[in-house]
């Protein structure tokens, strides 16, 4: 099996062809043109990663929400089901940026942290 | 009436590392006046991550970006006023702001930045037929209602526009629960990064339709659905390839106008390309002692070139208030041959720095190679392997080129495509 996809290592967008073989093994990368990009290119079909962004409920603040990330990028097909965690939490005013909201998602190893300031309402 | 030494309107990114830049070059009173509760601009809505990889070195989301700066303006004792409206500013450097707080306050300056950032094109700004019904709405506006307030915009969403923040609304909408139909992109090709066609779109399986556009929306109250278009070359819709989608929110992400009302009614001349206005190396607009920097100046895709180029327009007013600026003797710039515009539009050929000229291609090119010329002499030439409009470039131009320039000379920026 072959998949195509496009680099997006760099600006440059370079369209790679991956040739993948049984357990998704990967038996030949084209298309690249830098080393960089063979690294994407395997990494994509193999283990796909993907920084994830959100918000969370604030308990106590001066504004309804505070912006939330994942400290590191998780498994990709994991995301929707991040999403339903980060959903249900909520986090208490005030709290600084960088606060962890949610320990270890999914068991992943990846902490949630608020990206914003939350201060508390007077 | 208050009186400080730089006024700087808008409190974004730009307008921080502006105030930032103004203070390390020595200027003690400095205020920023923003219309909004807190400093960051539009950066604040922007949850998502990719700000910052050239100048932090780090990839980081909108709101961390600006807390460092809003960090830094604290620790370095900068005046802040925030939900103060600059209304307007008169030819002699007296800015008109209302506040909450304080009612109609003037404010004398001795020099002024300007960096209002830009807004999206509103719909009235498209011509689609059809209701006004609700459920239209800016791809900003739903990106700000879903980011900082909370409320979901929609169940079933059309974007028409597939720059990045119509890809970043795709992935955020989708995210929350939203079954994002389609993008429809008027062009052949999308202007949003591929990174983002890849991680907005195609991880979530929604697509992405080029030359295509919508050309009515349905419904009564609540919008009920839209119809498109494929367009052809010159970006027609083509009769008989309507097709209805059903849906109940139509987000559009069509392009930014720098805000540029306190300009114009000052007498700043604009450059009609931009939408901003006609700067110099140091960002000086053509009223003495008002500078510009940022979205109001020209389109940045990202902030990271905000920031510095607000640090010149700092610089460029500390110069101007410790009054260690001389009579300018300007050299004109000018884009042709596929280059758009070109940002500064002059330079002072005694300026004895070198000046990086910023500009835009108006499609893809790939290995073209750029030439600065004057009086059909060669002053630098780069190749550049990709060359797109989304993404905004730059060549540098040193000191001795520029000390060789004379008064009124030309400077021609232009590409040649290779072979
Ligand atoms: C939706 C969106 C997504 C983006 N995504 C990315 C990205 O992924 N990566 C990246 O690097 N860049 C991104 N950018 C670009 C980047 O955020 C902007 O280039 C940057 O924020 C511009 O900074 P600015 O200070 O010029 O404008 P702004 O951030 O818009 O700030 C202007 C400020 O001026 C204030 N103001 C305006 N008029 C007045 C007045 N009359 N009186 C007082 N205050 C006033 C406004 O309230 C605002 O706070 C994005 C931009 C947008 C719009
Ligand atoms: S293959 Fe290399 S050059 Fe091409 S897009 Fe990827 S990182 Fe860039």
């Amino acid at each position: 099996m072959t998949r195509d996809i496009i680099c997006t290592a760099c600006p440059m967008g370079c369209p790679v062809t991956v040739e993948l073989g049984e357990n998704n093994a990967v038996l030949s990368v084209r298309g690249n043109q830098c080393k960089r990009g063979e690294k994407y290119a395997v990494a994509e079909c193999t283990n796909p990663m993907r920084s994830l962004t959100s918000t969370v409920k604030v308990k106590g603040g001066v504004n309804p929400l505070v912006p939330v990330r994942s400290a590191k990028p998780v498994p990709k097909h994991l995301m929707l089901e991040c999403m339903k965690i980060i959903n249900a939490a909520e986090v208490a005013a005030p709290a600084a940026i960088g606060t962890v909201v949610v320990e270890n998602i999914l068991g992943t190893g990846v902490d949630i942290i608020t990206t914003g300031s939350c201060p508390a309402k007077e | 009436m208050l009186s400080y030494d730089l006024v700087v309107v808008g409190g974004g990114p730009a307008g921080m590392a502006a105030a930032l830049k103004a203070k390390e070059c020595g200027v003690e009173s400095i205020v920023i006046l923003e219309r909004a509760e807190t400093l960051g601009g539009i950066l604040q809505q922007c949850i998502h991550t990719g700000f910052g990889l050239h100048y932090f070195k780090e990839e980081l989301s909108g709101p961390e970006y600006a807390h460092r700066f809003i960090r830094l303006v604290e620790e370095n004792g900068i005046d802040v006023k925030t939900d103060t409206m600059v209304l307007g500013i008169s030819g002699d450097n007296i800015v008109t702001a209302v506040s909450h707080d304080e009612g109609i306050t003037e404010i004398t300056a001795k020099a002024i930045v300007l960096a209002m950032g830009c807004r999206e094109r509103p719909r009235g700004a498209l011509i689609i037929a059809g209701t006004r019904a609700a459920g239209v709405m800016t791809a900003g506006t739903a990106q700000k209602y879903v980011n900082l307030n909370g409320y979901m915009p929609g169940k079933k969403v059309v974007i028409l526009g597939s720059g990045d923040i119509g890809l970043i609304m795709a992935r955020r909408m989708t995210l929350e629960g939203a079954q994002v139909k389609m993008v429809c992109e008027l062009m052949p090709y999308s202007s949003g990064l591929s990174r983002n066609i890849v991680q907005c779109l195609e991880d979530f399986d929604i697509p992405l339709k080029l030359s295509c556009t919508v050309v009515k929306t349905h419904g009564k109250e609540r919008l009920e659905g839209v119809t498109i278009a494929k367009v052809d070359r010159n970006r027609k819709p083509i009769p008989g390839t309507e097709e209805f989608v059903e849906c109940d929110t139509l987000l559009l992400s069509v392009g930014l106008i720098p805000e540029n009302e306190l300009s114009r009614a000052m007498g700043i001349e604009l450059d009609s390309v931009t939408g901003g206005p006609v700067v110099d190396e140091s960002r000086m607009t053509t009223h003495t002692g008002v500078f510009a920097c940022g979205n109001v100046l020209h389109v940045h895709d990202l902030v990271d070139y905000v920031t510095l180029e607000s640090q010149t327009a700092g610089e460029g007013a500390a110069n101007y208030i410790l009054g260690k600026r001389g009579e300018p003797a300007y050299a004109q710039t000018k884009g042709i041959d596929g280059i758009r515009y070109v940002v500064p539009q002059r330079i002072n050929t005694h300026c004895d720095r070198n000046v990086k000229l910023y500009f835009r291609v108006g499609q893809t090119y790939k290995n073209a190679k750029v030439y600065v010329e004057c009086n059909d002499e060669v002053l630098v030439s780069r190749t550049r392997p990709k060359l797109t409009p989304g993404e905004m470039e730059d060549i540098l131009l040193k000191k001795e080129e520029i000390g060789e320039l004379s008064a009124g000379a030309e400077l021609i920026v232009r590409l040649e495509v290779q072979p």
